[in-house]
């Protein structure tokens, strides 16, 4: 039986008390590339955000393979959405790759030569040696997505959560990161990618998640990502949950 | 006792250099601190801190009953935190919004502090003239004691910063991400204000409350315009705040100095001016020249940046018109009346001759009289302009769907930016979608 | 009247608030837009137009210092834009950096061309309140300290403005971008607010220093926003708090001779430290007491359903109350929910233990309804799992009112029982 790398166990998160995703309950297999499929506002963003630990769970837990995440931390790499950061910063695009192995380093020990050619290899892996020694300002939109992929690689990890890494990118970009990503799931790496290209679903991924506020489906591509189950994560809002999420934000008793 | 066998002048001249020391090492502590505030797009904090710190001052001196500025500086600082902690409780608990928390913590407690002192002056404890300085600093006061203490507090936070550099990136870069990977954020994130509030309170008898805030703004903003990577702005913004510290306590002792200098300074700046805002506009002053003179991305480089392009758009214009003259009977390469030019360049004549001159210098036409032909080398040139330029044109066309009387405009801006080998890629992209019209081809380089 | 005007209170009083109502109304904005440090720099800022002004015509005259303020005011605002628009600096460090040399350009001023005359460099922080009541000007037969008519001037230029602009503020403040798409420029409303902000901070400058300027640019504003969440009531509540931190602070600074300006600073920030405490609906407290409340009513629907599902199961006997009470988890708040729901009269206590009433018996059925019916639409309408439903079904329940109850069985076949073959009541 294969290894189970990531298990969410009932997670439930809230946003000043109201629900944005209900009781997302999965469990993902090693090596396996993951698309998180669902519309705007479906809590894509808030579910990896609440696997990494970054955002508080109102109640579930995850594991992963088999351990919290905290014990963890080492074996998750991490994508965030390209907005998320200052790009006038002063930092170079390898200063920004080298930030993957910091977790590793602990406390105090600067990143030595090991380090330095584990960023200059990842850096060579999305293509951007040539631009190593650029402020991150002066990248295209999808040469900063692609650093943002090299930093995630230098971390080593074994499960990968990226948020929108095909988000804005030019067609290059995203061939680029599409052999990457394969690339990773051919060395066994498990990978999350929150997607929003319903035309290439089918194309880039073994799995499908798809997510609206709560799990509507989640399986292989092929079973799950049907005409169908699109309509129920698609389908307009389920305002019945809407409202129960409204009531239990308001916390006042029903009438 | 030695010191008045040197005598006065050179009494005041090492005085003077005290202070300077003093100051420039403040500087350079608040520089390097400051970039992380300053980063962290959370610049006024510094102002914030050095505000709300005022009672703490006032409490430590009541409590004291002297002006041990050991005991003001441990007030001030516990008031700083003080603050520090309700804007991070209003923001948390309240629906306030942080500007508005910081502007009415730093309001509200400076309020406390003045009522306090307003409370010891009334009751006359005496020797609170002292804090006084604490609004707008009083550097001459600085005593040797005073300058170790500043050159611990710069240890500190050089040694802070040197070791804990990775963690700063990273943390002050992209918090969230460093979070996913364990490091203590907020932990890493009070220390820093922690460190801001030392270095705030040490610098707040010297330069005042308003302008000690300054101090931890200007190096860091005027460091940015000189680099692209962290340590070496950290470096100049330590270099940077030095100068200005140490240059603005030089610059207020000059009317001291009597001669014409003095005189002049004098004249100029008073005859005691308050070395407090003599730093802040030596510190202006050097972030208006980095901003002005810094390499790349000075405001200077750019004006040169865009009249080098504006020049180079003139002459390819030129080029294209003098091709499009020529161009009935190309091989021929006959000569072009200036007139013919003119309808061009109209109201632009002088423009006319400056490139004229220069492409001739440029050995790209030979000029006999009133008429201009171009050298094979000048043809040579202008056919890579004007491919340049229709090949742009086609591309928008083509592509991007712009009306084809409205591409001239489009392509005119761009087409100068070019690299040679998108040109390339462009027409090999254009021809094999059969999209390149014959007459184009034959504008080929020769 | 004119009696009660000589009086040197009644004149101070007058002075701080006129212009602390003047600062409150044009914080307003300020502090929607999320621009109060703006305050906190102007305030610093006019400095050096007050005293050029001063320098110019050789007076503190309305007209000159409304122009220097204005002046100081709009070329704060310029420069911060024309610094951060070079790219390398962010916005606020542009501001730390102009103002803060504006400022010190005005202490330099001052001290080189007023030192020796009436202006007191330390008034820049507390201003002198005394003084201006006493400085008096005659207008029109009344006689009424300068600033006094000075800050009616910018009162009325500031109420004006907010009555003329009101929605394009209002829509600024809320969303620039779409106000700029309806064609009222936001960077306009900008302008127009620093140049609200600057005229006031000049003219309370003198008399309360620029600190409580920001104290009261901000302050009310802030206050105000704790205790309503519409505009109209917020400027009223934001120029009573004004008032209200204006005469607390001035009767604390006579009573014990403190400086007036800072002890309506104070007051100000006391007033805002009692609404965030108490406030009806944001406050601290109310929100305490609110989430014990709804924790009560948790552990007593528990308490009911509990009863209900062992009824329900045929276990008639009742079971004691500290079991039933141990059963939802136990603690102070379990026992709480007890005494109120025997008070509410939803069950009694007997000898035997704890028995439902009528009343009870029928809310523990809505809420044992409401559970079902949220586990069936878990199951059926989500595609959760049967066994992970129970949890969820349990933090719900409480909240879903008879509305949605309906709503949600009327999605079902009446008569089908629950997921786990249960009836639905």
């Amino acid at each position: 039986m294969s290894n189970i790398a990531l298990e969410v166990h009932d997670l439930t998160v809230a946003y000043r008390r109201r629900p944005v995703l209900w009781n997302v309950d999965f469990q993902t297999t090693e090596g396996r590339l993951v698309g998180v499929v669902g519309p705007n506002g479906a809590g894509k963003t808030t579910l990896i955000k609440a696997i990494l630990g970054l955002t508080p769970l109102a109640s579930g837990h995850v594991e992963i393979y088999g351990q919290p995440y905290a014990q963890q931390r080492q074996l998750i790499g991490y994508v965030p959405q390209r907005e998320s950061v200052d790009w006038e910063f002063p930092v170079t695009v390898r200063d920004v790759v080298l930030m993957g192995t910091y977790g590793r380093l602990g406390w105090f020990r600067r990143p030595g030569a090991a380090e330095k050619a584990i960023a200059d290899r990842c850096l060579a892996q999305v293509g951007l040696t040539d631009f190593a020694g650029r402020q991150i300002r002066q990248l295209s939109g999808g040469q900063q997505q692609r650093a943002f992929l090299a930093r995630a690689l230098a971390q080593e990890a074994t499960i990968y959560f990226m948020d929108e890494p095909f988000a804005g990118v030019d067609a290059a970009t995203e061939a680029a990161i599409l052999e990457l990503l394969r690339s990773l799931r051919e060395a066994g790496k498990t990978v999350f990618v929150v997607h929003h290209d319903l035309q290439t679903v089918r194309e880039y991924f073994d799995e499908v998640l798809l997510l609206n506020m709560r799990l509507v489906a989640y399986g292989s591509v092929r079973e799950v990502f049907t005409q169908q189950n699109l309509q129920r994560t698609y389908g307009g809002r389920l305002t019945l949950l809407d409202q129960a999420a409204e009531a239990v934000s308001l916390r006042e008793p029903p009438t | 006792m030695t010191m008045y066998m040197i005598g006065p002048s050179l009494f005041a001249i090492s005085i003077a250099g005290k202070v300077a020391l003093g100051a420039g090492l403040l500087g350079a502590a608040a520089g390097v601190i400051g970039s992380f505030a300053v980063l962290k797009r959370r610049s006024l904090v510094g102002d914030m801190i050095a505000h709300a710190s005022l009672p703490g001052v006032c409490l430590a001196f009541l409590i004291a009953g002297s002006r041990d500025s050991d005991a003001l500086a441990i007030g001030a600082l516990l008031a700083g935190m003080l603050g520090v902690g309700c804007v991070a409780v209003i923001t948390r608990w309240t629906r306030t919004k942080d500007d508005a928390a910081v502007s009415l913590v730093l309001s509200v407690f400076f309020g406390a502090g003045v009522v306090i002192l307003t409370y010891l002056q009334n009751h006359g404890t005496g020797g609170q003239a002292g804090l006084d300085s604490y609004l707008f600093g009083e550097i001459a006061s600085l005593q040797s004691r005073d300058v170790r203490r500043l050159a611990i507090v710069l240890g500190l936070v050089l040694i802070g910063v040197t070791l804990a550099f990775k963690e700063l990136r990273l943390a002050t870069f992209d918090e969230e991400f460093a979070r996913s990977q364990g490091w203590p954020t907020l932990a890493i994130d009070f220390a820093v204000l922690g460190a801001i509030a030392l270095v705030t309170v040490v610098g707040l008898p010297l330069c005042g409350v308003v302008l000690v805030a300054a101090m931890l703004i200007y190096p860091c903003a005027a460091a940015r315009c000189w680099s692209n990577k962290l340590a070496v702005v950290l470096v100049i913004a330590a270099v940077i705040g030095a100068l200005a510290a140490s240059g603005g306590v030089l610059l207020a002792s000059f009317p001291a100095i009597g001669g014409p200098i003095g005189e002049w300074s004098a004249w100029l700046v008073g005859s005691t001016p308050p070395p407090g805002p003599m730093i802040v506009l030596t510190g202006a002053v050097l972030f208006g020249l980095s901003l002005c003179f810094a390499p790349e991305q000075g405001l200077l480089a750019k004006l040169i940046r865009d009249a080098n392009l504006r020049h180079i758009i003139g002459r390819d214009h030129l080029l294209r018109s003098l091709y499009e003259l020529t161009e009935p009977q190309l091989a021929a390469r006959p000569g072009v009346t200036l007139s013919q030019l003119a309808d061009d360049f109209r109201g632009r004549s002088a423009q006319l001759r400056r490139l004229l001159a220069e492409i001739e210098n440029e050995k790209w036409i030979e000029r006999s009289g009133d008429s201009v032909r171009f050298t094979s080398a000048g043809l040579n040139r202008a056919t890579q302009v004007v491919r340049a330029h229709r090949i742009w044109e086609l591309y928008l066309v083509h592509y991007v769907d712009i009306p084809a009387d409205h591409v001239d405009g489009g392509a005119d801006d761009l087409e100068h930016l070019l690299p040679p080998e998108l040109v390339t890629r462009l027409e090999t992209e254009l021809a094999t979608a059969g999209r390149l019209p014959p007459n184009l081809k034959s504008i080929h380089p020769l | 009247m004119t009696e009660l005007l000589a009086n040197i209170d009644v004149r101070a009083v007058l002075v701080a608030l006129v212009t602390n109502i003047a600062c409150a109304l044009a914080g307003v904005f300020l502090v929607l837009r999320r621009h109060s440090l703006m305050g906190d720099a102007l305030s610093h800022a006019v400095l050096p137009g007050l005293v050029l002004a001063f320098l110019f015509t050789g007076s503190l005259g309305a007209g000159p210092m409304l122009l220097g303020a204005a002046a100081a005011g709009l070329a704060t605002a310029l420069l911060t834009q024309l610094v951060a628009s070079s790219g390398r600096v962010s916005n606020d460090a542009a501001l730390g950096v102009v103002f803060t040399a504006l400022f010190a350009l005005g202490v330099l001023l001052v001290k080189r061309f007023l030192g020796k005359i009436h202006f007191d460099i330390a008034c820049v922080y507390e201003g002198s309140l005394l003084n201006a009541a006493l400085d008096t000007v005659s207008f029109g037969g009344v006689e009424l300290p300068r600033t006094l008519w000075q800050g009616l001037l910018v009162l009325a230029i500031v109420a004006g403005c907010l009555t003329l602009f009101w929605k394009e503020l209002g829509i600024s403040a809320f969303d620039p971008v779409l106000a700029t798409t309806m064609g009222l420029s936001a960077n306009k409303m900008h302008y127009l607010l620093m140049l609200l902000v600057s005229l006031t901070a000049v003219v309370s400058f003198q008399a309360v220093g620029s600190i409580l300027v920001v104290a009261m640019l901000v302050a009310p504003t802030a206050t105000a926003h704790l205790l309503t969440d519409r505009l109209m009531p917020l400027v009223v509540w934001a120029t009573l708090l004004a008032i209200t931190a204006t005469l607390v602070g001035y009767a604390a600074a006579v009573r014990f001779d403190f400086s007036p300006a800072g002890a309506m600073a104070v007051a100000s920030g006391a007033l805002f430290a009692l609404a965030a405490l108490l406030g009806p609906r944001h406050g601290l407290v109310s929100r305490v007491v609110g989430n014990l409340r709804v924790g009560r009513r948790i552990r007593r629907d528990d308490l009911l359903s509990s009863a209900y599902r062992r009824e329900e199961s045929g276990v008639a006997a009742p079971i004691a109350a500290s079991a039933a009470v141990a059963e939802i988890g136990g603690g102070l708040l379990a026992w709480w929910a007890y005494v109120d729901l025997l008070r509410k009269g939803l069950a009694t206590r007997s000898a035997t233990g704890l028995t439902l009433t009528e009343l009870g018996r029928t809310e523990g059925a809505q809420l044992v309804r409401a559970h079902r019916l949220w586990e069936s639409y878990l199951v059926e309408q989500m595609g959760i799992a049967e066994d992970h439903v129970h949890a969820a079904a349990h933090e719900v329940e409480h909240f879903l009112d008879a509305e949605l109850r309906e709503r949600l069985a009327a999605e079902r076949p009446a008569g089908e029982k629950d997921p786990h073959g249960r009836v639905i009541p």
